[in-house]
């Protein structure tokens, strides 16, 4: 409860905020707000508390809960300029912080009504913050897309939630769970089962429901892509979980064949056309796709309890993006607004600093050691070896060859070639935040296990 | 402890490099390499007096995955690791008058490098040895990358790409086999274990996954395209590694890994292996001899020796096992000592093209006389270590499958082909006016080439401690896959 206490309340100070007109220090206060959510989530651990039977504040919950405060801080910090230059920035942080509300809900629903209401929280401030750069058509054309996509797969959700209902009788999940069971499967509950898979598949962008993603992502603002990639991927992720693990579980042979075939479709697919890319954030875009497509093997393999599996990896996964990002961010102002990979010509000596980490980014997300990606994909491709999916993992490893590929023409053109660019500064606090991150990213190779065995 | 700290004095020097600047590396990245070279050194004399436990380290590292932090040697390791850091002051010293931009950061990748080499030769768990491999790929990535030549770009993104390519089916082979290990383990004697409990086509797919990894890091033909190009492009000291050590890195992995863990596969299917080295030695030796360029020539001369000593591992007796360990080394040296001279030519030519050269003995006969025995060596002539290694091999090989020897011991004759063919192109003939102006050799020359020139011949000439080492380990070795 006090969870969402903090973070609604957040929402609802930043726009008092914007009356009162405190601009700079305000980021201070969120911030504050959001290491207190942290504390409290630490100090609610194992007491498992139950609201009104709509949520669960389990382990799973608080250690996706503290995972996406620690994003959304580590996110508000670099995106301090994106706030100090908008206009309405009140409105943008409230808009920032209602999605983390329905974030809240969505990793720790036990009833289907607060997993929808969760999703379209998330989405709904999602859609405008696409659309916030309001003279750009692409942006423009992002929000559209996004909203109109969005709508039409929460229509899904919906619909499934009703067929489900229809079929079980139930909302909550414990419910359904135990309906499911006991009793034949019955043609109709899984149409709703199917129906809330492809839903939620298209949440998480994985294919054959990925194609908004790359036009969302590359047409919203930088910053906002950076949230919608971290923040948004790993609690619709944890969300996509919690669904399939509470509920569906009885009958879950019944699909699992789908989930290999989205996963290898994912990796494949998005790993392809990224390769073709020549626009770098579109690029990201579709890595992140591919990197949906390795998450989606720990819902596969959901009976070796793989929560803690996909804890790691989406940790992993949204530091890496952080940095990654980030780095974009600021090479593409430095630019002169270049998207492209060229934009990263000659960056060692433009500044030595962001090719080093942008290096550490691009070869965790490449899953090559010493970066913790390499062991968040390992046990993710342990996890499907282990459970007979041997030609998911083939799949995994040749998409993972295809990631090399585009993601070291970044590298090669930060280092191979030469620039007449000049240096890059990097503000302090956004120095700060890409240290430590990429101290992060090593640690987490050293100790894995502090992460995947912690639920 | 000790081998703990070989894995560590590199990355700490290396650490001190790209702290202090280009202006005292050399030295700094010289001493480091010798200390480094003096503890293996003592690790051997500690192996010999065979306090073996305390060349062991052990320590958890993700318990829960079965993963340590395991590290030990027997005598095949100490062998690879002696040979690292003999060729690492070596190649350090090599390039003392050349001028390279930000030569911390060179000297300090190197170093680094050093250091994941030395670890997957130490390394006793499987875990463990997969991550070193990985992780020696990306300083010489870089050093490729920052101080290559012409196209460096496009070669080094294939190298990279393509060792990537086999590591990562040897990864999964890696997981399926611990996934059968009875205490989810990736200790090396369970991974042995459960490798052996696998029916025979499954050891047969594993050995393959494996042999993927590591044909393409030796190479092999047909997964040697990559080679000669990353050869030409990389930079001196970098080619000397991948070609001096890295190699060994393959060929060590199927020793250490692959027999023993899949012995049923490799009585079974090894002579598809032995088939492919043969005919990757007559390949790349027929490749070799209408080269024009000396680096080239270097690059696939190179293939046809690695050949050998991938054909002469799955011979599997105790004859082809010590030649290719021992051609291992010899090849090491050789190959560092044959880019030396490469890297001497080029200097003073601007060119390596063999036609363009000749003659180059009347102008300057001391450089023309070292680069003989170290041709001599290359093929395979008795007295140098060339020919302890090859002889051995050949016999063990003929023991096995007397074709495949027959056909093997052409390597010798094909090699002599372009060697000679090199040498007197190069450094016979009359004088041009290009060669004319071969400039004498300087001090660090003639001192790095001498160092060379007396390890041939003085491992050619008393090879027995050598073979000492190794002996033991290689008679377990056999005895565990009868």
């Amino acid at each position: 409860m006090k969870e969402l206490i903090i973070l609604s309340t957040l929402g609802v100070l930043s726009l008092i905020a914007g009356l009162l007109r405190i601009k700079k220090p305000f980021m201070v206060v969120v911030v504050a707000g959001l290491l207190l959510n942290i504390s409290v989530c630490v100090m609610d651990w194992n007491h498992n508390e139950l609201l009104f039977n709509m949520m669960l504040l389990d382990n799973f919950a608080l250690a996706f809960t503290i995972l996406s405060s620690s994003l959304a801080i580590l996110w508000f910090i670099v995106a301090h300029a994106y706030f100090q230059n908008s206009e309405n920035f009140s409105d943008h942080y409230a808009l920032v912080l209602f999605s983390m509300t329905g974030g809240l809900l969505m990793v720790s629903f036990t009833n289907m009504v607060m997993l929808f209401l969760g999703i379209e929280i998330l989405s709904i401030p999602l859609f405008v913050l696409a659309g916030s750069h309001k003279t750009s058509m692409r942006s423009n054309e992002a929000a559209f897309k996004y909203f109109l996509l969005g709508a039409f797969a929460s229509a899904f959700l919906l619909f499934g939630i009703a067929l489900l209902y229809g079929s079980t009788g139930h909302f909550d999940n414990a419910g359904i769970a135990a309906f499911l069971g006991a009793n034949k499967l019955s043609g109709m509950a899984l149409a709703g089962i199917l129906m809330m898979l492809g839903a939620m598949t298209f949440k998480v962008s994985a294919a054959p429901f990925h194609f908004w993603a790359p036009d969302v992502y590359q047409g919203s603002p930088t910053m906002i892509t950076t949230f919608m990639a971290t923040f948004v991927k790993t609690v619709a992720f944890a969300g996509f979980y919690r669904l399939f693990f509470s509920s569906f579980m009885p009958v879950s042979s019944e699909y699992a064949t789908i989930f290999a075939v989205i996963a290898a479709a994912t990796i494949l697919i998005a790993n392809l056309i990224a390769s073709a890319q020549s626009n770098v954030k579109r690029m990201l875009a579709y890595s992140s796709i591919s990197h949906a497509g390795f998450m989606v093997i720990t819902l596969l393999c959901m009976k070796s309890s793989s929560a803690g599996t996909l804890l790691y990896y989406t940790l992993v996964y949204s530091i890496s993006s952080i940095i990654a990002f980030t780095v974009f961010k600021l090479v593409k102002t430095n630019s002169s607004e270049n998207e492209e990979i060229n934009a990263f010509d000659g960056l060692l000596r433009r500044s030595p600093l962001l090719a080093g980490i942008m290096t550490f980014a691009l070869l965790s997300m490449s899953g090559i050691p010493p970066m913790s990606g390499f062991m968040a994909k390992y046990m993710v491709f342990t996890m499907a070896i282990n459970n007979g999916y041997m030609w998911v993992a083939v799949c995994g490893i040749l998409g993972s060859l295809m990631a090399v590929y585009y993601y070291f023409k970044i590298v090669l053109a930060m280092f191979g070639q030469a620039s007449e660019a000049s240096e890059i500064k990097v503000a302090a606090h956004v120095k700060f935040v890409l240290i430590l991150c990429s101290i992060t990213l090593i640690a987490l190779m050293l100790f894995p296990s502090q992460i995947s065995s912690l639920i | 402890m000790l081998t703990l700290l070989l894995i560590l004095i590199p990355i700490l020097s290396g650490f001190i490099l790209l702290l202090t600047g280009s202006k005292n590396a050399k030295p700094i990245a010289l001493v480091s390499s010798l200390i480094e070279f003096g503890l293996a050194l003592f690790a051997l004399n500690t192996l010999k007096s065979g306090a073996v436990e305390s060349l062991s380290y052990n320590a958890p590292w993700v318990q829960s995955m079965g993963i340590s932090f395991h590290l030990g040697m027997d005598g095949i390791s100490m062998l690879m690791v002696l040979l690292s850091t003999l060729l690492m002051p070596i190649i350090v010293y090599a390039s003392f008058n050349k001028t390279y931009s930000n030569a911390h950061t060179l000297y300090a990748l190197m170093m680094l490098m050093q250091s994941a080499m030395i670890g997957s030769f130490v390394a006793m768990d499987g875990f463990l040895f997969y991550i070193f491999w990985e992780v020696s790929l990306i300083p010489i990535f870089f050093i490729i990358l920052m101080w290559g030549g012409e196209n460096r770009q496009k070669t080094t993104f294939k190298f990279f790409i393509y060792t990537l390519f086999g590591s990562l089916f040897m990864l999964l082979a890696l997981i399926y086999v611990y996934l059968h290990t009875a205490d989810k383990s990736f200790d090396i004697q369970a991974l042995y274990a459960a490798g052996r409990s696998l029916p025979l086509v499954e050891q047969g797919l594993v050995m393959g996954a494996f042999f993927l990894a590591f044909a393409i890091k030796m190479p092999i033909f047909p997964f040697h395209t990559w080679q000669p190009s990353t050869y030409v492009a990389a930079p001196s000291p970098g080619v000397m590694m991948l070609g001096g050590v890295m190699s060994k890195m393959a060929t060590y992995g199927l020793i250490r890994w692959v027999l023993p863990m899949v012995p049923d596969g490799v009585h079974e299917y090894g002579y598809l292996i032995i088939s492919l080295s043969v005919l990757s030695i007559i390949y790349a030796s027929c490749i070799a001899i209408i080269q024009k360029d000396f680096k080239y020539l270097i690059a696939y001369a190179s293939i046809a020796h690695i050949g050998l000593i991938s054909a002469g591992i799955f011979s599997l007796n105790m004859q082809s096992l010590q030649g290719s360990l021992m051609e291992m080394l010899s090849h090491g040296i050789n190959t560092v000592g044959l880019f030396f001279v490469y890297d001497i030519i080029y200097k003073r030519m601007h060119t390596s093209e063999m036609s363009k050269l000749g003659g180059i003995r009347g102008v300057e006969s001391r450089f023309a006389f070292m680069f003989f025995i170290i041709v001599l060596s290359n093929v395979a002539l008795p007295f140098t270590n060339g020919f302890v290694g090859e002889f051995l091999l050949i016999l063990g090989i003929f023991q096995t499958n007397m074709v495949a020897a027959s056909v093997a011991g052409l390597s010798i004759i094909l090699g002599v082909v372009y060697m000679f063919r090199a040498f007197q192109k190069m450094m016979l003939g009359e004088t041009n006016a290009l060669t004319a102006t071969f400039a004498k050799l300087d001090k660090q020359e003639i001192i790095t080439l001498t160092i060379i020139v007396l390890l041939i011949v003085s491992m050619g000439v008393y090879p027995k401690p050598i073979l000492d080492i190794t002996e033991s380990s290689i008679q377990t070795l056999l005895q565990g896959i009868q």
